[in-house]
């Protein structure tokens, strides 16, 4: 294998690897806060592009997404309001098919909003075959800025966590829920920043992976089902952990065409997500002991 | 006593009406599976459209013979298991007259034999050859075949002098045909295939591939075989990595939308298709232009986007089908009969003659090489 196709696997496996680490960072994010699974996590990214395809008919691209983003956080704290809110210690099982539903539900409104064809933004520089050289291999300057924004997401959500009040209460929360409000931090308001918070990364990355992906209203199911097995092959509730998973499956997808054809790449994922379940469900950066104590 | 007896009479007096009233005008119900949603919704949406457009307008005129046409448009997402469901429910329940579509070769194949079975005439818009090979008594399709445009596409190719060629081929049934068709044609026309890749119908990104098929310098020309917006990925994703390859494609590119979603990425593919893209640069004397540019014109102000092939064999199938209804009547069998009879058809596809061994009706020259110049379709020229 040349240097030039191993940069070229490596490329595409980091792009797509971010994009899962982020969906991956939702699911995260939301469990910690909650305890639930918000299978609409695909949805949010699905909105964050299609929403800034509409908005650039009247603003610049920058201000479309990011207005795109705020509208899609506040779709996420609707969707919080509207369905989990009023919701009384429920169990694990409604969770789940309460958030499928929700998906269904916005992807059809996708449907009726926006139609079936396939939309893209504009790429930020150059158009569909500008390329650039990295690292011995030829990408679209998109790629780095999939890559890039994703980056500083990650960076600023750990900082977030680490020295804002608000970052530390939502940390409190997921540690004890029972503490956390002992303590005089209103949970019901971390719900709702957490699914914020959540639907915001998932559409910004939404919106900087449309020009090379297309954006369709059915695109967020293949999404979230990415997602959640990142999430789950780093440890759910551990957002570093998920992105080196996310990294880890995006790099074993893309190196795995040269080996196996790439018919099967959708399977490699799903077989992934059924051997950490089997084997290791805890994930590979989580502890046995740490898990047990979580109720899912 | 006496109110009852009163109510019962008039109940006879309005239905004995209502039957004399039904027997007058018969509505022909036309069943129709399209996939309007889904991968394959730049084929399927156009179909539906077409199809509204023709039966109003046929409906407008007072029907075929004073019979009127009711469709039934049933969206099946490009999903063979949905086709299924509707074709049996189409035939069973709602007892359609013909059934037209589906838009896809993978569903076509899976419902061949139930429409076959209750006898309903089948006028599908797929192109894979295996639709009317064997033939099937009621089956039909409108698209060319896909031997067809092979063997037009390794012509272009021997004129370029490309011999060495590497092939994409999605995982769906047209997808799979394509395929077979190339790998089957390919030795005698002199053409080596280096590599096959097949990818899932919704892959949203082929760069992983194109850059293993990039590697190998001896590869003179791709070919990709699939309708879904991967064919506009494909694009994107081999001038991205730098490689400046001649492209074809399939037939399957024959809506300006891909060339849209595509951009720049376009330029300079090469495809085989029916004249109905570059129909307004046609000679006059051309048997189909008459056709084709009315079918344009009515379509692109209904509806203010431009036509596809795909729309014109969802026109095909319908004005066919009308056509055996006017020579034959409102006898399934005999329809049938006409359908299979009919010489010298013109169509938006080409010039159609049916035969009992023949239920496609189109040969080679009913495509034609096109290419994509600054954003439009204009005929290739070698």
């Amino acid at each position: 294998m040349t240097l030039e196709l191993f940069s070229q696997y490596l490329l595409a496996g980091v792009t797509y690897g971010i994009i899962y680490a982020i969906v991956g960072i939702g699911f995260n994010i939301i469990y910690n806060t909650t305890g639930i699974i918000n299978f609409a996590q695909g949805e949010f990214v699905m909105l964050g592009g299609m929403t800034a395809i509409t908005l650039t008919q009247w603003l610049p691209l920058p201000v479309a997404i990011g207005a795109a983003v705020v509208v899609v956080m506040l779709i996420g704290a609707l969707v919080e309001i509207l369905f989990i809110r009023w919701l009384d210690r429920p169990s694990v099982l409604r969770m789940i098919i309460i958030t499928i539903g929700i998906s269904i539900l916005i992807r059809e409104a996708a449907l009726h909003i926006w139609g079936e064809g396939v939309r893209s933004l504009p790429y930020f520089v150059g158009n569909e075959i500008t390329t650039v050289p990295v690292l011995g291999a030829r990408v679209s300057p998109q790629v780095l800025w999939v890559i890039g924004v994703c980056t500083l997401m990650v960076l600023a959500l750990s900082l977030f966590f680490k020295y804002t009040l608000q970052g530390k209460k939502m940390q409190a929360c997921a540690a004890n829920r029972m503490a956390a409000t002992l303590c005089g931090i209103s949970t019901r308001n971390m719900v709702t920043l957490s699914f914020m918070l959540s639907a915001g990364i998932g559409a910004l990355a939404g919106c900087v992976m449309s020009p090379i992906t297309y954006t369709q209203y059915d695109a967020g199911t293949g999404l979230a089902i990415k997602g959640f097995t990142v999430a789950i092959l780093g440890g759910l509730g551990s957002s570093m952990a998920a992105v080196a998973a996310g990294l880890l499956l995006g790099l074993i997808e893309s190196f795995s065409v040269s080996v196996v054809p790439l018919a099967f790449q959708d399977a490699i994922s799903i077989t992934l997500l059924l051997a950490i379940l089997f084997f290791r469900p805890h994930g590979l950066f989580g502890s046995k002991d740490a898990a047990g104590l979580k109720e899912f | 006593m006496k109110r009852s007896f009163a109510a019962t009479i008039i109940m006879l007096a309005v239905s004995l009406a209502m039957s004399v009233s039904v027997a007058i005008a018969e509505t022909i119900k036309v069943g129709a599976i399209l996939a309007m949603t889904g991968p394959a919704s730049f084929l399927g949406a156009p179909e539906a459209r077409t199809l509204e457009m023709l039966a109003e307008e046929i409906n407008a005129k007072g029907g075929i013979n004073g019979n009127k046409i009711a469709l039934v448009i049933k969206d099946s997402g490009g999903n063979p298991e949905k086709a299924i469901s509707f074709a049996k429910q189409l035939i069973e329940e709602e007892k359609v007259f013909a059934i037209i579509g589906p838009s896809t070769s993978g569903e076509t194949l899976k419902i061949k034999q139930i429409c076959e079975s209750g006898k309903t005439i089948l006028l599908s818009c797929a192109a894979a050859e295996q639709i009317v090979e064997p033939v099937a008594k009621y089956v039909f399709k409108t698209p060319q075949k896909d031997s067809h445009v092979v063997h037009a596409i390794f012509e272009s190719m021997k004129a370029a002098k490309i011999s060495k060629i590497a092939v994409l081929a999605s995982n769906t049934g047209f997808g799979q045909a394509g395929k077979g068709q190339i790998e089957k044609q390919a030795p005698e026309s002199g053409i080596q295939v280096l590599a096959t890749e097949v990818y899932d119908s919704k892959a949203t990104d082929l760069s992983a591939i194109v850059a293993k098929l990039a590697a190998n310098k001896e590869i003179q020309a791709v070919i990709n075989w699939s309708v879904e917006p991967a064919q506009a990925i494909v694009l994107k994703n081999i001038r991205q990595a730098g490689w400046k390859v001649p492209i074809y494609q399939s037939h399957g590119f024959g809506n300006i939308k891909y060339v849209q979603a595509a951009g720049a990425a376009a330029e300079g593919v090469i495809f085989p298709a029916g004249r109905l893209l570059i129909a307004d640069k046609l000679a006059n004397k051309n048997p189909q232009k008459a056709v084709l540019t009315s079918y344009t014109k009515n379509y692109e102000t209904k509806f203010k986007e431009d036509v596809s092939t795909f729309g014109g064999h969802a026109y095909d199938a319908f004005k066919i089908l009308c056509r055996g209804i006017e020579l034959a009547g409102t006898n399934r069998e005999k329809v049938r009969d006409a359908i299979e009879n009919l010489k010298g058809f013109v169509g938006t596809a080409g010039i159609f003659n049916f035969s009992p061994t023949d239920h496609n009706g189109l040969g080679t020259d009913s495509v034609t090489m096109l290419t994509v110049k600054g954003g439009t379709f204009v005929e290739y020229k070698k």
